[in-house]
């Protein structure tokens, strides 16, 4: 037998108009964490569906053999017959169903088509060790977090004897903690002798945990490097993945900071669904025209329950506390009087929250403020079309026209649409939730000046975001939040990834007066 | 335009172009098959019809007929495409025409009040209709399939009350000329040679719509050039309008030649043309599509979706009212059964005219084509002889086929 258990030779794929590979070839030896990276649109997912065959054999160019024989999938069963496991990044589980039904679900413990109902659980049990997840098997999957979801996932995996495992950006919906658990699951599943393919943005992940990686640029396969032999380091993977050298991640940024433009006092909302759970205590914070101030915290940390409170009581109950703008109380109901208070909320969930993806740039851009747009009532749809030109080229948003659908667009430029929507409603005060989630480094970067050009122009700018060197290579002053409270505010000198980490994971005592 | 345009933002290296909608090209002509396909779809079925029954279908009397007898399904669509735009759907407008239909006869034939304070009168209670089922399912939460299916038992035992199982007419003959009657011959008739006499006020209006027509869309063309929008070239525009106009005109001529023009027909046309305007152009229109496509980012781009939803049921409970009344005044009596399977026709012919399940999508010209294309089947078919099953079946499969042609339209453009 061959140490490589996979190796796909000139994989081509072609969409119609469209080349998504070209040429592109993987060997990945047995028993290695083998990274795959690349900007949005490079091919990774399309890689690892003509893998899984997602992509029937037939409909690209190229071979492929698994363990020495070629491989000729007409659908994900016959991949995963052979052993070859996918995990996408949009969890595939049931809510309403348990944690045992989950992991054997379309794979049914069963005796006489009826379900063994003690195997299964009993099974299930011993998968959810495995994985190292303390969770009953029957617990219903919609009472447990994302991190234990994607446990509960790779479980599934294992319960269909992989031999080769493929996840597609695990930790982007985890905190670092459960990422962290995660990465050494991974390196447990590595000594088993589990062969992994592992996509991710993330790229300290992938020096951690990774033996190789595998960089695409557009679907083309570029190099592939020995983590361990090569000194490779995080810019190295970067300049392979943009193809130039990225000196500076961040654009540098000379603040001109001025009066105070948005503040929160007491602070304080109860869970919607639980009712008796304070999910924000009490939070102080504030903002200042000029300024990109940041919100550091774990998942479930409140971050973006807080924003979402302060944006027209979108989220949560028992809200109290008091808003300021620009130094004068204002009463904020509704997202209306959010919006007409020169504040924007740009969710962190873009797909479900921030965009009609079956509806074009242009009515997205529009939607916030469609009334600055209209007289009487009556919309002027030449003059829509002229304010979202400008700003498809001045956020410079990759598309034929304002006219193309925004479902069709990549990660970075559907975000470009929805902070276009939100400068276009002339908010003063802009919440960012997770600005660069899903996004490739170079429309990072892209996002990181408009961000800067943004405070340049006199805007108050909160960013939320999970990851730390986001903040501080952008932020001015960044507060910490932990189990709901502000356990800290340093200033862009004072901030260290360590510092941040220590106050973000600070547990405060309990107040006595809720 | 916001005071501030991030300017110079760096570029970084440009990914693949995005799949444009599914497109054929026909006879030179680029067309998005999932906008133009019912119409094409329409002319088929037209000239399929006019072939099978030797011309009959597009004879003067039968065309004011078509027109006629599908009015009042053609209002109730206008207002149900609306609603399935913004995802919801109408299951009661069936019994809400009966309900209305059996007020207006109360109002009119039992205690006498006159017809245009009792036609307001109705469409009052419409609204009214409307609202009651607009607050439950706009305020209180409850998903429309449920409050529109109680609503059509409850309408209906409403209508049965009301009318204590008879029938009531007559109705008064301004109201039977609306639902039945045609335009005056104002100016009189003039000779079209072959095609013999036809009504001058008739063709007049003709004149003028289709003048209207050219004229709007050409502002609309120059005004969209100004803003270097794209535009089509010049040659297919004018093959459209050419097209659009002789539609028209060919319509008008065969009902001048008959009894000029039905009133519902000036009605609907108005109504037509309002509403597109509104789904089009208004602030509220565009926001049912907004609703419909993204329901939470609706709601975090500040718009008011309870109200929104709440006045798209308040406006099908007049629009079922004014139908009601038209169905009414066409029988001459209010009956219990009366409505009966109307919702149905309105659905289909919303989602035969392009409407997407999942809502978001659909036009209301759209929702017209296809009560119109169900119209020229059962119509079409009852002039062959079909027997009324065959009749059903077909518009069953032609329902189903139309959902499943859209479904693969976007499954391809998605690709």
């Amino acid at each position: 037998m061959s140490d490589h258990i996979l190796r796909m030779r000139e994989i081509t794929k072609s969409f119609p108009g469209v080349r998504a590979l070209q040429d592109v070839n993987l060997s990945v030896r047995r028993g290695e964490i083998h990274a795959i990276c690349g900007e949005n649109g490079a091919g990774k997912s399309t890689l690892m569906k003509v893998l899984s065959g997602v992509y029937p054999h037939g409909s690209y160019d190229g071979e492929i053999t698994f363990d020495a024989q070629e491989c000729r999938f007409g659908g994900i069963r016959d991949s995963e017959q052979r052993g070859i496991v996918i995990i996408h990044q949009e969890l595939a589980l049931c809510p309403q169903l348990s944690i045992a039904e989950n992991i054997f679900l379309g794979n049914e413990r069963s005796r006489r088509g009826l379900i063994d109902w003690n195997r299964t659980n009993h099974e299930a049990g011993r998968l959810l060790q495995r994985v190292g997840l303390r969770e009953h098997p029957v617990t219903m999957v919609s009472d447990i977090g994302v991190g234990k979801q994607q446990l509960v996932e790779i479980a599934k995996a294992l319960s269909k004897e992989v031999r080769l495992l493929i996840l597609d950006e695990p930790t982007a919906a985890l905190n670092d903690e459960d990422s962290a658990h995660l990465l050494d699951l991974l390196r447990g599943l590595r000594a088993e002798g589990i062969t992994c393919v592992i996509i991710s943005h993330k790229l300290n992940e992938i020096a951690a945990v990774a033996d190789r990686v595998t960089i695409l640029r557009d679907g083309r396969s570029i190099e592939t490097l020995d983590m361990r032999a090569d000194d490779v380091t995080e810019d190295r993977i970067i300049s392979g993945m943009v193809g130039r050298d990225l000196e500076h991640r961040f654009p540098p940024h000379d603040p001109s900071i001025g009066e105070e433009a948005f503040r929160i006092e007491d602070w304080t909302v109860h869970s919607t669904t639980q009712r008796d759970r304070v999910v924000v205590s009490k939070a102080n914070l504030s903002v200042r025209h000029g300024e990109v101030v940041g919100l550091a915290g774990l998942m479930g940390a409140g971050r973006t329950e807080l924003a979402m409170s302060v944006f027209g009581r979108s989220y949560g109950v028992g809200i109290s506390g008091r808003v300021y703008r620009d130094g004068s109380p204002v009463e904020i109901r509704t997202v209306r009087d959010a919006i007409n208070n020169g504040i924007a909320y740009a969710t962190e969930d873009r797909k479900r929250y921030g965009l009609n993806l079956i509806e074009d740039i242009k009515r997205n851009i529009s939607a916030a403020d469609l009334g600055r747009l209209a007289k009487r009532g009556w919309v002027d749809d030449n003059e829509e079309f002229r304010v979202a030109e400008d700003y498809r080229r001045d956020m410079n948003i990759k598309a034929p026209s304002v006219l193309s659908v925004t479902g069709k667009l990549s990660g970075g430029n559907q975000q470009k649409v929805v902070l276009s929507k939100w400068i276009f409603t002339d908010a003063d005060v802009l919440i960012l939730d997770e600005p660069t989630r899903g996004i490739d480094v170079g429309a990072k970067y892209e996002i990181y000046s408009i961000i800067n050009r943004l405070a340049d122009a006199g805007k108050a700018v909160l960013v939320i975001s999970s990851e730390l060197p986001e903040l501080l290579g952008l932020c001015d002053r960044i507060y910490t939040l932990s189990a709901g409270r502000i356990t800290g505010e340093l200033s862009r000198h004072e901030a260290t990834q360590e510092r941040l980490m220590t106050l973000m994971t600070t547990v405060t005592i309990k107040d006595p007066t809720p | 335009m916001s005071s501030i345009s991030p300017t110079d933002v760096p570029t970084a290296p440009a990914g693949p172009p995005p799949a444009g909608p599914a497109r054929a090209t026909i006879f030179g002509v680029s067309l998005n098959i999932r906008q133009s396909g019912i119409y094409i779809a329409f002319a088929l079925i037209v000239v399929l019809f006019a072939v099978l029954t030797d011309g009959a279908l597009l004879q003067p009397q039968n065309i004011s007929n078509l027109i006629v007898q599908n009015s009042y399904i053609l209002i109730l669509s206008i207002g149900m495409i609306l609603i399935i735009i913004a995802g919801h759907i109408d299951l009661s407008v069936g019994s809400v025409v009966a309900v209305t239909g059996a007020i207006s006869a109360v109002l009119m034939v039992d205690y006498g009040i006159p017809w245009p304070v009792a036609l307001l009168l109705t469409l009052i209670a419409g609204g009214v209709i409307g609202a009651w089922q607009g607050y439950w399912i706009a305020y209180f939460g409850i998903p429309a399939f449920i409050v529109t299916l109680a609503g059509m038992l409850l309408f209906r035992a409403l209508t049965l009350t009301v009318l204590g199982n008879q029938g009531i007419g007559p109705f008064p003959d301004p109201v039977r000329t609306l639902s039945n009657g045609f335009t005056d011959g104002y100016f009189g008739n003039v000779g079209l040679g072959v095609l013999g006499g036809a009504d001058i006020f008739s063709l007049l209006i003709g004149v003028l719509a289709v003048g209207g027509m050219a004229v709007s869309q050409w502002r609309t063309r120059t005004a969209r050039l100004g803003y270097r929008q794209a535009v089509d070239p010049l040659p297919v525009f004018l093959l459209k309008i050419v097209t659009a106009a002789a539609v028209i005109l060919f319509v008008v001529v065969q009902l001048a030649r008959f009894r000029n023009l039905p009133w519902v027909l000036v009605l609907l046309t108005l109504l037509v043309l309002a509403y597109s305007l509104v789904t089009s152009r208004a602030v509220f229109g565009r926001q049912i599509y907004a609703i419909g496509g993204n329901l939470q980012a609706a709601v975090l781009s500040g718009i008011k979706v309870k109200q929104v939803v709440f006045w798209l049921f308040v406006n099908m409970g007049v629009l079922a009212a004014l139908a009601g009344v038209i169905f009414a005044g066409r029988l001459n009596q209010a009956g219990p059964t009366a409505g009966n399977t109307f919702e149905l026709d309105a659905i289909a012919a919303a989602f035969i005219g392009g409407a997407a399940v999942q809502g978001g999508v659909g036009k209301v010209v759209g929702a017209i084509t296809g009560g119109l294309i169900m119209g020229v089947i059962n119509n079409g078919m009852s002039l062959i002889g079909s027997p009324s099953e065959r009749v059903m079946l077909v518009k069953g499969v032609v329902l189903l086929a139309a959902v499943a042609f859209d479904v693969w339209a976007k499954r391809r453009a998605a690709q």
